[in-house]
């Protein structure tokens, strides 16, 4: 019996301790997040003002029409670009992405759509491993303030493959920010931009430099990159905010889990306790 | 006051500069523009230099490592690059971006059992919602 209040005993300690792991790590994501959702307000700014220039665009009357605005006539292959995050322990946030993400998947594959992936985080790279898919560009470790240099190989390399009618669409998905506690898979299209309705007047265009190609080109990519990085931003307040709900959730599961313990434990001493006392009783009788 | 327009000036990291001014320079893609209001539309890729904006007795310098300006009659945006961008600097970033796809894809064999499970999970997830749906489709037509 002795043996049993020990190894339970044993239990509740690292128990404990796995409590006190689990509270910091919930401590440390709460600060983080408030740190990621700065970082997130700083990034709306410029892409609300992109949007801003790319309506006006469309507003314009254009000789020249960028192919990032024209959709394809037939979609044989698209590009599909997925936030992760690089670590784990942060509830379901990337579980859920990937299972918004499968229907498409399966969907385009009934439609004999070829899919290439570029993956953003570590998580996305694992599971796509393992489930297969054409992977054609993949960045990590972007750590807890990622810049948008880290981002602008990825997607260039899927860019590229629009521009050479590689793929003819291109789809972003990632975790939308809804609030600390929620967050939101969310699967969009990223090229062809949706065209807003022309609602301007008059038949004006801009004075392009150095040419009308040149300057749109960079202004649709600075968008997309705008865009897939605004996402990735929003992803890391997204895991945070996980995280922080995760490790709640856990260090109070611990908790239960040790007055649980505490229970059993002061109950395996009170039958050691009775047991040595009857045994007492009973050899003095015997005596 | 002078007429004036709205200038910002935004990078991906953050905004830099939002007010008013009577006149912008910035280095277009050939050679520098000074604006004012009511200037033209104009759409120019921005080269590595200062933008100034003039308001009343003021200046204020910015150091934009490139990126777009675009202009309209009254609002004037530059969206400014947050690190100084060059053609074979972004193909260099892309062909490591492929390598590392290569390296993911080659390394395919060696994964652990907690993400095969874990794709596992995700696919029977989505095939009981599949599967739920339908079953609410043919409740509500009434063939269940």
């Amino acid at each position: 019996m002795a043996s049993g209040s020990k190894e339970i005993r044993a239990k509740i300690s690292s128990v404990t301790n796995t409590k006190k792991i689990t509270k910091a790590m919930e401590m440390v994501a709460a600060s983080k997040m408030r740190k990621a959702q700065a970082r997130m307000e700083a990034t709306k700014p410029y892409v609300e003002k992109v949007k801003r220039v790319i309506a006006h665009v469309a507003g314009a009357h254009p000789e020249y029409k960028h192919p990032y605005t024209q959709p394809r006539a037939t979609v044989k292959r698209v590009g599909l670009v997925v936030i992760s995050s690089d670590r784990g322990l942060c509830g379901g946030l990337n579980s859920n992405l990937f299972r918004a993400i499968l229907p498409k998947l399966k969907a385009w594959k009934e439609q004999g759509v070829v899919v290439e992936l570029a993956l953003v985080g570590n998580k996305a790279q694992t599971f796509f491993r393992s489930y297969g898919g054409n992977i054609v560009a993949t960045v990590s470790d972007l750590g807890d303030a990622p810049h948008i240099e880290d981002l602008v190989g990825t997607i260039k390399v899927v860019l590229d493959k629009f521009d050479q009618g590689d793929i003819d669409e291109v789809y972003l998905a990632s975790n939308e920010f809804v609030n600390t506690m929620t967050q939101k898979p969310n699967v969009q299209m990223l090229v062809p931009l949706q065209a807003e309705e022309n609602t301007n007047e008059g038949h004006w265009d801009y004075l392009y430099e150095p040419d009308a190609p040149t300057a749109l080109n960079l202004l649709m990519r600075r968008y997309i990159e705008a865009t897939v990085f605004g996402s990735v931003v929003e992803n890391a307040s997204c895991e945070q905010g996980a995280r922080m709900v995760a490790m709640k959730s856990a260090t109070d599961n611990a908790g239960d889990m040790i007055n649980e313990l505490k229970l059993s434990y002061n109950k395996a001493r009170q039958a050691a306790i009775t047991a040595e006392i009857s045994e007492i009783v009973a050899g003095s009788a015997a005596v | 006051m002078a007429v004036s327009m709205q200038v910002d000036i935004v990078s991906a990291e953050g905004e830099i500069f939002s007010g008013k001014a009577e006149m912008l320079f910035a280095q277009a893609a050939d050679g520098e523009v000074g604006i004012m209001p009511h200037h033209t539309q104009f759409l120019s890729q921005l080269k590595p230099g200062t933008v100034r904006v003039v308001s009343g007795d003021e200046e204020d310098h910015f150091y934009i490592s490139g990126g777009i300006i675009e202009i309209q009659p009254t609002m004037v945006t530059v969206l400014a690059d947050s690190a100084i961008r060059a053609a074979d600097l972004d193909e260099a970033e892309a062909n490591a971006a492929k390598q590392r796809a290569v390296e993911a894809m080659d390394n395919a064999k060696s994964d652990t059992d907690i993400a095969r499970a874990q794709v596992e999970l995700a696919e029977a997830v989505a095939q009981i919602q599949a599967i739920s749906k339908l079953r609410d489709r043919l409740h509500k037509t009434g063939m269940a």
